[in-house]
């Protein structure tokens, strides 16, 4: 072998190798760019949220702030000690204290004691009541849109309205709703006003994605149901739709996590900054869907701005952040789960 | 399980939304086609067809790729109502005596009638029983009995009951191409057409396969009218009793397979079955 080409093969710095070091080292960077700060947010909110939900000793959990409402603490000095207490509790302790308490400065911080079940609730409510909206709606449409409009000028515009509403910022949508639901149709600040709002808002994702896995079943399916003798609906619904819904359950996901954080679309449609009956305490069954509810996002919003800040609200917010991060998590997780088991059932 | 063959009117419960004739006797053609023309938008497919199609007997269509031969067969179900440029401009197709294109019509009745297998299989994505028995069930037969029997009989016809009978249960995309093939011709057969178009059911196939479904045509034929679309000239050869050729929308000549293939009248037809051009 000549001597020059084999040291040409050995030869390790051409201007193209570390061109090609040089952009895979950027590539890589980017990436691993967003996984740290993905992993910042995680940890910050797991160890400083987990330390507040979690316990050293059994239960191990922190039972009293999944289940009970939140409440004001009260910090004052008994005995030479300082002591917190939530609101219920002082009260009792006020009560057979009365003499003793009086002249001892007790200070209240709002929120800070108790726990943040109604908002656990509210925010499942919320969530399952609008996906379930907005996936009847969603699939609904793209059925008519992929499977029996026929294209035109008129359905062109109506995909270009679609892509255009996910595009509309959600303080918009909670300004639509507060306008038509709340105000207009009366429904006032209630479960329904943000179940409407929360499914327009996630509707072009779902419609979209819909239309999407509608699409991508095989069209042999289609004319394989309609030579043997079935109608269009009955093709749809026995060989298009089943295949279709490992996809659109992929889409429900992504709006399950957008419907259960937003804040913007509820504050002025649904959310309660605090009441005192939980969502089942009503008179009369209707009222279920005309009562305001309190939502996880808005307590973080209302325990991270609108109260004043000391070291008591630290808890609560990252307490609440860290079970917000889970229950949306949890919520996508078992559509994850239900779409893995229908892909094993209906691939192709 | 046992194996009992009922009358094929049996099948045939819905009433038709056309009043039909008596079937025809064996002499008269199944289907008659006749001055048809044909469009996509603009551009004309098919010129002036007329050709009948004879009772329980094959009829091949061939030419070369682009001739209309697809075209017209999915004209015989009406498969292309679902292409919104395609239209029928003139002539007739005649079913049992009733043009199909005529609005009152019902085409779900039609497609009962007329069957079809297509170029790709296409098993749906179910078990092997579900297919067999999905028109059936789609009709509203609930009758598990019958349900059974109807899809052991038309894997039988198809000669697939022995490769099958274990695994009904199974999903039918874990059959082998031609298994899925055979799998399409039995979930056809399952709801008693009288007609079964083919189009082009072993382009996908090896020889081995293609060999089966040939021998599968030979016995349906018995029971059946078959249309067959092929690019095979070999294959209309082999299975069929009359083949129409066709060129650019045009049907050139139709005959008897055995004349078309050995005295042609037409020298068009003639270059083309000796693989001068096409």
């Amino acid at each position: 072998m000549n001597p020059a080409n084999s040291a040409a093969l050995r030869a390790r710095s051409t201007k193209a190798r570390w061109m090609e070091w040089g952009v895979f080292g950027l590539l890589r960077v980017a990436t691993y760019f967003v996984l740290a700060c993905a992993a910042v947010v995680f940890l910050d909110i797991g160890i400083k949220g987990g330390a507040v939900v979690f316990r050293r000793h059994a239960p191990f959990i922190n039972i009293p702030f999944l289940t009970e409402a939140p409440e004001t603490l009260n910090v004052f000095e008994w005995e030479g000690r300082k002591r917190t207490m939530g609101d219920r509790e002082f009260r009792t302790f006020r009560a057979q204290h009365a003499a003793e308490l009086k002249g001892v400065q007790v200070e209240a911080y709002v929120y800070s004691a108790g726990g943040i079940f109604p908002n656990i609730v509210g925010t499942i409510l919320l969530v399952l009541g609008s996906i379930g909206l907005a996936l009847v709606l969603g699939v609904l449409s793209a059925i008519y849109l992929s499977e029996y409009a026929v294209d035109g000028p008129f359905i062109r515009f109506v995909r270009l309205s679609i892509l255009n509403l996910a595009g509309v910022p959600s303080i918009v949508y909670g300004l639509f709703g507060f306008g038509f639901f709340v105000i207009l149709l009366g429904w006032n600040v209630s479960l329904l006003a943000g179940w409407f709002t929360l499914a327009f808002m996630v509707l072009p994702v779902v419609i979209t994605a819909s239309e999407e896995a509608l699409r991508s079943v095989p069209g042999g399916y289609r004319e394989g149901s309609l030579a043997l003798g079935a109608t269009k609906l009955q093709a749809i619904l026995t060989n298009v739709l089943p295949y279709a819904l490992p996809g659109i359950l992929t889409s429900s996901v992504l709006a399950i996590a957008r419907v259960a954080g937003e804040t913007a679309p509820i504050m002025f449609t649904t959310a309660f900054v605090v009441r005192d009956e939980l969502p089942w305490q009503v008179k009369q069954w209707t009222d279920f869907f005309f009562q305001g509810v309190m939502a996880l996002p808005y307590h973080i919003y209302v325990v991270a701005s609108k109260i004043p800040q000391n070291q008591y609200t630290h808890d609560v917010q990252y307490g609440t952040a860290f079970v917000f991060l889970f229950t949306v998590a949890a919520i996508a997780l078992t559509s994850v789960v239900l779409r893995t088991r229908l892909r094993k059932k209906y691939r192709w | 399980m046992v194996t009992v063959a009922p009358a094929m009117s049996d099948i045939r419960s819905a009433a038709p939304a056309v009043p039909v004739a008596a079937p025809p006797a064996a002499a008269r053609p199944a289907i008659e086609i006749d001055r048809l023309d044909f469009f996509y938008g603009a551009a004309q497919a098919l010129h002036g067809i007329t050709l009948g199609i004879p009772e329980r007997q094959v009829t091949a269509f061939i030419g070369p790729s682009g001739c209309g031969k697809t075209t017209l067969l999915r004209c015989l179900n009406r498969m292309n109502d679902l292409i919104g440029i395609a239209r029928v401009a003139g002539g007739q197709i005649r079913f049992d005596g009733v043009d199909i294109n005529d609005p009152r019509v019902d085409v779900i009745e039609l497609r009962k009638r007329v069957g079809m297998v297509f170029q790709k299989s296409n098993p749906f994505p179910k078990s092997i029983y579900d297919n067999l028995t999905y028109g059936l069930r789609i009709q509203g037969e609930k009758n598990r009995a019958r349900l059974d029997e109807i899809a052991e009989r038309s894997l039988r016809s198809a000669a697939l009951w022995d490769e099958v009978k274990d695994r009904l249960q199974a999903s039918a995309l874990g059959l082998s191409g031609g298994q899925q093939q055979r799998l399409c011709i039995a979930r056809a057969i399952a709801v008693e057409p009288e007609i079964i178009l083919m189009d082009e059911p072993c382009s996908a196939l090896d020889p081995l396969a293609t060999a089966k479904i040939e021998e599968l045509i030979h016995d349906l034929k018995q029971r059946f009218t078959i249309v067959i679309v092929t690019h095979n000239m070999q294959q209309a050869a082999r299975v069929s009793d009359r083949t129409a050729f066709f060129y650019l929308g045009k049907l050139v000549e139709y005959a008897e397979t055995r004349t078309i293939f050995t005295n042609p009248a037409n020298p068009q037809t003639e270059a083309y079955v000796s693989g001068r051009f096409g």
